[in-house]
């Protein structure tokens, strides 16, 4: 197979860094949401808290966990992701390039 | 019948033949008809890849089982269901640039095509891809056309083989005519339809239940239970909940009609646009479906049948002509989960077998022809067995996607992540994956408390590991003598 293509590729050092991003997304999102989730609402219900109506531990790991993430993921794609070619032809597109 | 709601609904089955015709157009245009009807030429933008995404993985579970067993569990499912926001990102980032590029440098169409070239044209790669994209997907689609039928027939009164018939001519019109533009772009219309029937059936749950506080104080009192993360008769184990991650979170890329999607985005710019619509919209529409589940209970307490929750609840809360149309959006998940599935099966039949290694140089009429002809009978055939579904089937989409993703997910991933992949590891894996998962489907599920998926996907890395390492020497040898 065309293992020389595989590791010449420039591009894919940055699809490499922009998967482990999603890798370490994925790890910041289940923490916040398992922790608020059982941290929170583990405790007998008579004891709960409210925010907005929800129980807080709700609230926390559902609500506001899913607001974080979108702002994560929005920070990290305009902030860290390149735009690259997906052509073989015109391998780097430099006047498109830099950060999107 | 009750006009005030069919004629929303017919105006919809006209936009979604609209967009099937328009798409027609690009079919007859293309002179690369293979790119064109199973992957729209690879030119979808961010907004509709992200729409597209979200309508094909969105499915009658999301909008008719999810919001049930929310109305049965209370808040906990809910909790449960929020794994899904991983895959609005997970998925675009995973696969990413390089599922993208590889796409184009093998100039692969399917995800089966990915796979061949990767694993050194491996017969039997193909061989165990198609078979289970074919029959576990064939199964799963039976069980969304069952539950269409179902919605039209409790929404317009009409029997069920004549809601059937509606629903899958509907379906397999624009399917045909259009192949896979005309599924994103209805895909599109159904992930705004679907947006925008949550957010007006959840305001009018929570405006019938007297608010959020009065709802979930009148849940508290009925159940305590309810209102806490674990389900309400304490079932659902922190260990259960967390599995959902794999299932329905990450597990997701694995499933071959989202996979392909990675395949057709038009550049990066639009995979980027995808990431961050796509992140907002379903973890949207997952909060709002299951808490409309939820509320429901307060404002509907004793339904019967879990399934129907969702429809009772937008007739209850909303006037006539405005449920007509947000109910719309149930059924819009599940004609864009069909019509995707539809295709990928179509194409694994198609370019995947018969271009493949029956008649490797068709001409191009040959190909649209057949193409159309596959795409007919798979679609008369799925009639036929919606009719009436032998248990067979229904036993097999039980497990139709985490069987899929026990198979593929790491002969994807590691495909595109790891060097020293190569066939040995993959055909191993996937057999390891949909064997693992059938045995413990059957006979111990919830293995130590978690989800039956775990541990075929754990099962399936560990022999992938190994059997690649064990089969290196081999690759290495046909590659010298080549």
């Amino acid at each position: 197979m065309s293992r020389d293509n595989h590791q010449n590729d420039p591009r894919f050092k940055i699809a490499n860094r922009e998967a482990l991003i999603g890798v370490g997304l994925v790890l910041i999102n289940f923490g916040w949401w398992y922790g608020f989730a059982y941290g929170l609402g583990s405790g007998p219900v008579e004891d709960y808290t409210y925010v907005f109506g929800f129980p807080a531990w709700f609230f926390y790991s559902c609500i506001l966990g899913f607001i974080v993430m979108a702002v994560l993921v929005l920070i990290v794609v305009k902030g860290f992701f390149t735009y690259v070619s997906f052509e073989d032809n015109e391998p780097d597109n430099e006047s498109e390039g830099g950060q999107e | 019948m009750n006009w005030a709601v069919v004629i929303p609904l017919m105006t919809f089955f006209f936009i979604i033949f609209g967009a099937g015709f328009w798409s027609l157009r690009f079919v007859k245009k293309s002179n690369q008809f293979l790119h064109e009807y199973f992957l729209g030429s690879r030119e979808l933008g961010g907004f509709v890849l992200a729409m597209t995404m979200i309508a094909t993985y969105g499915s009658a579970s999301s909008f008719i089982g999810g919001p049930g067993a929310a109305y049965t569990q209370g808040l906990g499912w809910v909790l449960l269901a929020m794994a899904q926001v991983a895959t609005g990102y997970f998925v675009l980032m995973v696969l990413g640039k390089k599922f993208a590029i590889y796409a184009r440098k093998y100039d692969a169409v399917t995800l089966i095509d990915f796979l061949r070239k990767r694993y050194g044209n491996s017969r039997t790669v193909v061989f165990i891809s198609a078979a289970s994209i074919i029959i576990f997907l064939f199964s799963a689609m039976v069980a969304q056309w069952v539950g269409g039928a179902r919605l039209i027939e409790s929404l317009t009164g009409l029997e069920y083989t004549t809601a059937l018939f509606i629903f899958a001519v509907t379906v397999l019109i624009y399917v045909i005519i259009g192949g896979f533009r005309a599924v994103a772009l209805t895909d599109m219309i159904q992930g705004i339809v679907m947006v925008f029937g949550t957010l007006i059936i959840l305001i009018g749950t929570i405006v019938a239940g007297g608010g959020i506080s009065a709802i979930i104080t009148d849940l508290a009192t009925e159940n305590p239970n309810l209102i806490s993360p674990f389900g309400h008769d304490g079932s659902l184990t922190p260990a259960y909940v967390s599995s959902f991650w794999i299932l329905v979170g990450v597990g997701v890329l694995a499933l071959p009609q989202v996979a392909v999607r990675a395949m057709s985005y038009k550049n990066a710019r639009s995979m980027h646009r995808a990431l961050i619509v796509g992140t907002c919209v379903v973890g949207f529409i997952m909060l709002g479906m299951h808490l409309i589940g939820v509320f429901a209970r307060a404002v509907m307490p004793g339904i019967e049948v879990p399934d129907t929750v969702m429809p009772l609840i937008t007739m209850e809360v909303l006037p006539p002509w405005l449920a007509g149309m947000v109910l719309a959006a149930p059924l819009a998940a599940i004609m864009s989960t069909v019509d995707s599935l539809l295709l990928i099966v179509s194409s694994a039949v198609v370019k995947d077998i018969y271009l493949n290694y029956i008649q490797p140089d068709a001409e191009e009429k040959q190909v649209r022809r057949m193409s159309f002809l596959v795409t007919s009978i798979l679609g008369v055939a799925i009639f036929a067995a919606a009719l009436s579904p032998p248990d067979l089937l229904i036993w097999m989409n039980l497990f139709a996607f985490g069987g899929l993703q026990s198979a593929f997910i790491w002969p994807i991933v590691m495909g595109l992540y790891w060097q020293g992949a190569n066939k040995y590891g993959a055909v191993t894996a996937m057999v390891t994956g949909i064997i693992t998962y059938a045995c413990i489907h059957n006979f111990y599920p919830h293995m130590f408390g978690v989800h039956t998926v775990v541990f075929p996907v754990i099962f399936s890395f560990m022999t992938f590991v190994l059997a690649s390492w064990l089969g290196k020497d081999k690759v290495m040898r046909s590659l010298k003598s080549a």
